[in-house]
């Protein structure tokens, strides 16, 4: 089958398989920056925007999509490159496999609630998980972060 | 991973009965369980184009649509409001909130996992299913039966409701080694224990609000448990009183707000 939908603001068509996921039609379309880590819908390095919301690119069905807007990070450099910063910054990251997936979530939770607390941080990015850099610089960078989305400064 | 040969988006309800009626064909929710399952199916039914993901409040209940995301019912002011902020705290452990966006309430129903906090919850809420040929069931019925082929519309909760849910988890977002939901209403308090790890089950109900500790002893000691990777019958079994205890204590604490 064919379907179009709408990625990173631009109208696409993919040809896709019944029972293919998002995640194998956004690498195929060359959207590199989404990563599959344990395809049972644990670990979020598969994390991409449909509709605005954060969904895990690797369990929703690719026909699904037909009709309804995509984002990943490539559609989000500029933001991509603050939050990045704000992670280099505090050394949050090692492999940075987990980035991407880590990131969209991010910025899903500036859209919903940018004056998160660090259990509303921790809480909402539950479902991410890093296997080398350990939390607490994440969430250092990720306060910091928000706190440039809001016009902040947060300790 | 499941495989599928055909896509159907149904354009209405019968359309997805008449090809759900076939063994070959299977219904896609949010596609989180399923496409772990290793099915080989001719047709997935996607019900995404039915309407099916509202929530929508009447004069004397919640009637909530089969394809509405755990998400929407965690962040729903009015439902939380209504039901003590049940909704907000039992569903955010699942996994993580990306999950949540995508998990609905009638696959998590119609699976009738062992595991569920969303059955526990439901069945202390006194839900009701309402089924696309059959009409309403009360879920305590529908959580006893065997998957049928009948589509789930809606979850029906009646209000004038406070609920609480209590969990035990090895690991924050894994699935609950037992959990433990309360209501009170004007039938009095109604508790559900889930992972025991069988399914959710009403294990008491009629109780006074403020029954003592020995009540809880005594449940646990009529309830059936078993042992899996995640705990043994014995842990359960010890851990069952305390966690009946403070999910009836967080109860009548909403219930007096
Ligand atoms: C890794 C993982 C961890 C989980 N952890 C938890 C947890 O801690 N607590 C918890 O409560 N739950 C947990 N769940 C279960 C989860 O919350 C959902 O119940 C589950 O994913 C099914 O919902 P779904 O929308 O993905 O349904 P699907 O996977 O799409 O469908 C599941 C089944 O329901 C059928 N179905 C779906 N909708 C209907 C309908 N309207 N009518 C008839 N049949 C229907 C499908 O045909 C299928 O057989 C977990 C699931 C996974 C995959
Ligand atoms: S690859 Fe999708 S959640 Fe792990
Ligand atoms: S930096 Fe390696 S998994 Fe997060």
């Amino acid at each position: 089958m064919n379907i179009e939908f709408v990625l990173n603001g631009r109208r696409v068509s993919a040809a896709a398989d019944a029972d293919d996921s998002l995640y194998k039609v956004l690498r195929g379309l060359g959207m590199y920056s989404v990563k599959c880590g344990c395809e049972t819908t644990n670990c979020g390095l598969c994390t991409v925007h449909m509709d605005g919301r954060a969904v895990l690119s690797c369990s929703v069905p690719a026909a699904r999509c037909a009709g309804h807007e995509i984002t990943t990070l490539e559609g989000m450099q500029e933001e991509a490159r603050r939050l990045g910063a704000c992670l280099a910054g505090e050394g949050a990251e090692q492999c940075g496999y987990c980035a991407p997936g880590l990131m969209m979530n991010v910025f899903a939770l500036a859209k919903e609630n940018p004056h998160a607390t660090d259990a509303e941080i921790d809480a909402f990015l539950a479902g991410n998980l890093c296997r080398c850099s350990g939390y607490v610089s994440q969430r250092k960078a990720i306060k910091t972060y928000l706190g440039m989305v809001c016009g902040e400064v947060r300790a | 991973m499941a495989k599928y040969k055909n896509y159907v988006v149904a354009q209405s309800l019968e359309e997805a009965y008449a090809l759900n009626a076939k063994k070959s064909s299977v219904i896609v929710a949010g596609n989180m369980w399923l496409r772990m399952c290793g099915l080989n199916k001719q047709t997935a039914i996607d019900l995404s184009a039915l309407g099916l993901d509202r929530i929508e409040e009447t004069e004397d209940a919640f009637v909530i649509g089969s394809m509405a995301v755990l998400r929407s019912l965690e962040t729903h002011e009015a439902l939380n409001a209504a039901f003590g902020g049940v909704f907000r705290d039992a569903l955010a452990p699942i996994v993580g909130t990306q999950f949540r966006n995508t998990a609905t309430v009638g696959g998590s129903v119609y699976s009738r996992f062992g595991f569920s906090d969303v059955s526990a919850l439901l069945l202390a809420l006194h839900a009701q299913v309402l089924l696309y040929k059959r009409g309403a069931v009360s879920l305590s019925d529908y959580q006893k039966e065997t998957w049928d082929r009948d589509i789930i519309t809606h979850i029906r909760i009646p209000k004038g409701q406070r609920a609480a849910v209590r969990s035990v988890r090895v690991s924050e977002t894994d699935i609950p080694v037992l959990v433990c939901a309360a209501s009170v209403s004007g039938e009095g308090l109604r508790l559900v224990l889930g992972a025991r790890p069988a399914r959710a089950q009403i294990v008491a109900e009629h109780l006074a609000p403020d029954c003592g500790e020995e009540t809880f002893e005594e449940i646990a000691a009529k309830t059936a448990f078993g042992g899996n990777l995640r705990a043994s019958e014995a842990y359960r079994r010890k851990i069952a009183p305390v966690l009946m205890m403070r999910a009836a204590k967080a109860c009548r604490e909403v219930a007096q707000k």
